[in-house]
């Protein structure tokens, strides 16, 4: 199947990929080669087939819902691994300003 | 008289308990060697050269202390797609170009545990997406036979290296073939472990139903040591069995019966080279012939063979696109410079800081998960996945274990596949189904071609039949 220009950009806001105008073409292309050879699934015939959404058969693993500390030094490492920060605290864009 | 850098977990271990070099010794060696040949070859994104040689101190003075274990004061290395605590883990990705990870995968700390030193991380294709290692933001890595040639992927690095002896052992991520596939084109031997068997908490998550983490290593008792001490439940990955972990070197080398399969699908598959297909046909008669071991072979079929690539194709995008939201430049890794808004923070970031493969698999799983698109493919991939999963167990209920080559073809060029998307995937042909039934499935060398590139012999058994195809693996490793 082929995708065209409007398929690749929504599904680029959905990924939240900002794609360079260039490229479009590129992905528009590629894509299409992935879908038109998956494609070959359809012909499997499935009927009556469960999904295997995952092999080990396990159920419902769970734990004691207590809180767990975390440490001051992990603390400080990961507020060091902020990209933007003032004090403490995370510095991002607002949500709400700058929206199309 | 080997080189220190040349010994195998087994060998350095010995040599390390009867005083016969030390750890700082063995570590400097592999040291030497990584110095020599990472230019060329690029299998290291980052060498830890000052922490190494502190570790390895430790370890001399546990030794002294009649401390030692397995392996103690072995120097290895471990793919970057994998955590590593408080050392540079980026994943090849420039957008973790800077990350430092506060914390280090289950598997990696048990290795640690026992006094292992961790050299450095392995350049791979980014994230593990690909099967060259030419996908990696941080260059390509030349394979050690051949350095115009690939080293395969996603764990080429690891693979390279080991190969190499830059490390004595490597610790790689298979998904659909990461570790087998570069392990083969290398020369080393790769274990896929059973999905479950080893905790990929601390993992760089790729797809969560199929990623496995395991050992790269030189022999197939040195995979067995490491499966020892890696596998086991975990309460951090609530995906992990709790079936309890045999001692895998125990019975190495015991010569039990083997009724073996040969699925045709695999040796008649198009692409299939046909030298590397003479290759194992020879050193299956090679065994057949051999009076001391009972192992028979038996053809068998396995009709959904060809399904395996795309419905890995499937899956994997879509559970990797939700995996992939995690990295957006906001908490950790490179934020882009350009982005003005909150949504640009995100998709500017990561246009920059993904390569273009991650990003058709991003997009390629968001549009297989969409509204109206979700049965046609993420529940219908799903289903054929059943329908895999059954085609090995019909298998299982005829033959112990499954023999095939690893890839179609040895190592190709640098630059030979890059631009053929669909090219690169059928490169894993062969390690897709097993992967998508989450079974273990080992790679041991099988020789070289005529071009002295090596050749990969894959055995796949049934679910947790590690100690049973380690087994095999060892009696047919040197015959």
């Amino acid at each position: 199947m082929n995708l065209d220009k409007e398929q690749i950009l929504q599904i680029a806001v959905l990924a939240r990929l900002q794609l360079k105008e260039e490229k479009l073409n590129m992905y528009i292309e590629q894509l299409s080669t992935v879908f038109q050879y998956v494609d070959m699934l359809a012909q499997v015939n499935t009927e009556g087939v469960d999904e295997t959404t995952q092999v080990t058969g396990l159920q419902d693993v769970v734990r004691e819902d207590i809180v767990v500390d975390s440490s001051e030094e992990k603390r400080k490492k990961l507020i060091a691994l902020f990209p933007e920060k003032v004090g403490d605290l995370l510095k991002v864009d607002a949500v709400f300003e700058n929206v199309d | 008289m080997k080189k220190l850098n040349e010994l195998t977990i087994r060998q350095a271990y010995e040599g390390l308990k009867k005083g016969k070099f030390t750890s700082v010794e063995l570590t400097n060696a592999c040291l030497s060697r990584i110095k020599e040949r990472n230019e060329k070859m690029n299998a290291f994104i980052s060498v830890f050269e000052d922490t190494v040689l502190v570790e390895a101190k430790k370890a001399d003075e546990m030794i002294a202390n009649g401390q030692q274990q397995l392996l103690t004061g072995i120097p290895f290395a471990v793919k970057d797609a994998v955590n590593t605590l408080d050392s540079r883990s980026t994943g090849a990705a420039k957008i973790l170009d800077n990350y430092i990870p506060p914390f280090e995968a289950t598997v990696i700390a048990k290795i640690r545990a026992q006094g292992a030193v961790l050299i450095g991380k392995n350049n791979c294709d980014t994230f593990g997406h690909g099967a060259s290692n030419e996908n990696s933001m941080y260059g390509p890595v030349a394979n050690p036979h051949d350095l115009t040639k690939v080293a395969g992927g996603s764990s080429g690095g690891s693979a390279a290296a080991v190969a190499d002896n830059q490390c004595i052992f490597a610790i790689g991520e298979d998904t659909g073939g990461s570790i087998r596939q570069p392990a083969s084109f290398c020369g080393i031997v790769g274990l896929r472990p059973t999905y479950g068997r080893n905790s990929r908490f601390g993992i760089m998550a790729m797809a969560s139903s199929l990623d496995t983490v395991g050992p790269m290593t030189k022999t197939v008792e040195d995979t067995a040591i490491l499966m020892e001490v890696m596998a086991g439940q975990d309460a951090k990955d609530a995906t992990t069995v709790i079936d309890k972990v045999p001692k895998y070197t125990k019975n190495l080398n015991k010569k039990n019966k083997f009724v073996i399969g040969l699925p045709k699908e695999y040796f008649e598959a198009e692409g299939m080279n046909d030298e590397v297909k003479k290759m194992i046909e020879s050193k299956i008669e090679t065994i057949k012939k051999n009076k001391h071991l009972a192992i028979e072979f038996k053809e068998v079929s396995l009709p959904y063979t060809k399904y395996g690539i795309p419905v890995y194709y499937i899956i994997v995008p879509s559970e990797d696109s939700s995996n992939l939201g995690r990295i957006d430049g906001v908490r950790y890794g490179v934020r882009s410079s350009e982005a003005q808004d909150l949504y640009n923070i995100y998709a500017k970031s990561r246009d920059e800081g993904f390569p273009e493969e991650v990003k058709r698999r991003i997009m390629v799983g968001t549009y297989s998960l969409s509204s109206g698109y979700y049965d046609a493919y993420y529940n219908k991939a799903q289903k054929v996945r059943t329908l895999i999963v059954e085609d090995f167990n019909q298998a299982f209920a005829q033959v112990d274990l499954l023999l095939t080559p690893t890839s179609p073809f040895t190592a190709f060029g640098i630059g030979e596949k890059k631009e053929d998307i669909l090219a690169m995937y059928l490169a894993d042909m062969f390690v897709s189904p097993s992967a998508v039934a989450g079974l273990p499935a080992i790679s041991i060398p099988g020789g070289k071609d005529s071009n002295e590139l090596p050749v990969g012999i894959q055995i796949i058994g049934p679910r947790l039949s590690e100690e049973k195809l380690l087994n095999f693996a060892n009696l047919i490793e040197n015959v």
